[in-house]
């Protein structure tokens, strides 16, 4: 077995990555763990064509002097044993990983909303297809439209248009009003202001739809056309793929695991106080699982808790105000972006909201929470084991979760078994926020 | 990084960029990745090993991510599509 980690890492986007760095200047023997084989997590993705993200390389060179810190990329963590260790799993076995202070910077998902047609091959997240093409997923001369609300649009239409897709259309369900809102605000957060602005100047050529939304995406096998309703009329738009950004849930389920107190939002993210300390002892969270943030805040948790695990609270209190400043960008973005009552009714009775069991949302007509929903209909019993639907259901009927029980992920029965893993506790996954 | 893996997808030869997913070599030959439980053609959807709409079968092993295994030279890959 591995000796234990003094401080481990769950997660090596922006959050871990700066907890990793502030945690090693302790000289203690740091981990940092990431199922991804490069480091950057979703919005520092490495790209296969374009490299290393200019922001991310900052931070890897100040990792690269570090020699206490022990990568393990390519690692998903799947279950947790009865001693609360880790353990990971790659293709080729698994790995017992021990700890004395866990950092959990386990970042977000999309939220990925139902309309008519979203099952269609070509439909995809917005932050999912930027990670596919910077994957090398092939989209020159694409027709790809973007959809949803937010500054993540933006981003993800500059990725596309990076790779030489051509973008026909951004449709943005928040009015032209609420974006000139939101754009005034922004001189308070100098750098957000410069990265709006070169993102608008770089897309200033796409037909952008604002008060708009995608009603339905059409096509036999796959997408080819997108209906686009702006209130007072629709258009017709012909497309290879359509990009969809609702906004961002917090990936949770290992938190959960590891009996981390949540809030009682919707969609609930980990409750931490000033220095990232969660519920459990010697456990901290940092980054989206606390809250959707964005890169900076993340950044700035991630240190505040890399900091504090390593004792080094000085410098952990010297990162407060940074970060109170953020999460009033922060909370500027989700007030001028909210999801509208329009999108959340997008989905017929027809609509699969299961994707993995092929359930329609007259199926779950009937219920109003996620565990009922599933054993009597099968949603949320597929391989996303709920992560979908769930977050869905969340947001369209104000669905309590249900986080589902280990393993996190489907895992070999070899993994399992050598892992001894904790027995369910049955309370532990009945009762969810 | 420069050069180029080799695989197979369906029995298919397909070259990537080093560095490239398993769901960038598919795409090269086929949209569509697995087929839901009535039988609808299904591809990637949320891209960052979530969704599993993007798993096929990779050196005899089901349930494999696509989206975020990386491709390697000499990888069979099979989707059901």
């Amino acid at each position: 077995m591995d000796k234990p980690y003094d401080v481990l890492v769950v997660g090596a986007g922006p959050a871990g990555l700066a907890a990793a760095g502030a945690a090693a200047f302790s000289g203690a023997r740091i981990g940092l763990v990431d199922a991804q084989m490069q480091a950057g997590g979703q919005i520092w993705r490495y790209d296969v064509v374009q490299g290393v993200a200019a922001a991310a390389q900052v931070q890897l060179k100040s990792l690269a002097a570090k020699k206490n810190i022990e990568y393990l990329f390519g690692w998903r963590i799947v279950t947790i044993d009865s001693q609360k260790n880790l353990i990971a799993e790659n293709l080729a076995g698994m790995r017992r990983l021990q700890w004395k202070k866990l950092i959990l910077a386990t970042g977000a998902r999309e939220l990925l909303l139902p309309f008519p047609g979203w099952t269609l091959p070509g439909v995809t997240g917005a932050g999912g297809l930027q990670a596919l093409v910077k994957s090398g997923w092939p989209i020159a001369g694409k027709r790809v439209a973007v959809t949803g609300s937010g500054p993540l649009l933006l981003a993800s239409a500059a990725t596309l248009n990076a790779h030489h897709a051509q973008v026909v259309a951004i449709v943005e369900q928040a009015s032209l009003s609420q974006v000139a809102m939101f754009a005034v605000l922004l001189p308070r957060w100098p750098t957000k202001l410069t990265q709006t602005l070169a993102l608008k100047w770089s897309l200033r050529n796409i037909p952008c739809y604002y008060d708009a939304h995608v009603r339905a995406a059409l096509g036999t096998s796959f997408l080819e056309a997108i209906e686009i309703d702006n209130g007072r009329s629709n258009t017709h738009v012909e497309c290879d793929y359509l990009a969809c950004g609702f906004g961002l849930v917090p990936n949770l389920e290992l938190a959960q695991l590891l009996n981390c107190a949540m809030d009682d939002k919707i969609h609930p993210s980990i409750a931490v106080d000033d220095c990232q300390q969660t519920s459990e002892s010697n456990i901290y969270a940092a980054g989206e699982i606390c809250g959707i943030g964005g890169v900076e805040i993340a950044q700035i948790e991630g240190a505040i808790a890399g900091f504090t695990a390593t004792s080094n609270t000085h410098k952990a209190i010297g990162l407060y105000s940074r970060r109170r400043r953020m999460y009033r960008f922060a909370a500027a973005v989700a007030h001028h972006f909210s999801i509208t009552a329009k999108i959340r009714t997008l989905a017929t009775p027809d609509t699969l909201i299961c994707r993995c069991e092929d359930v329609p949302m007259s199926a779950v007509s009937n219920f109003d929470d996620a565990r009922t929903a599933k054993l009597a209909t099968r949603c949320g019993m597929g391989p996303c084991q709920g992560r979908i639907c769930g977050s869905a259901l969340a947001e369209l009927r104000g669905f309590t979760r249900n986080f589902g029980r280990p393993p996190l992920f489907p895992v070999s029965l070899e993994t399992l078994a050598s892992a001894e893993v904790q027995p369910i506790n049955q309370n532990q996954h009945e009762t969810i926020r | 990084m420069n050069g180029s893996l080799h695989l197979r997808v369906n029995g298919i030869e397909v070259d990537v960029p080093i560095g490239a997913s398993v769901a960038a070599a598919i795409a090269r030959i086929t949209p569509y990745c697995h087929r839901s439980p009535r039988g609808d053609l299904r591809g990637p959807l949320c891209g960052m090993g979530v969704c599993f709409e993007c798993r096929v079968c990779v050196n005899g092993t089901a349930y494999v991510l696509a989206c975020i295994t990386s491709a390697q030279n000499g990888m069979e890959v099979t989707t059901d599509g």
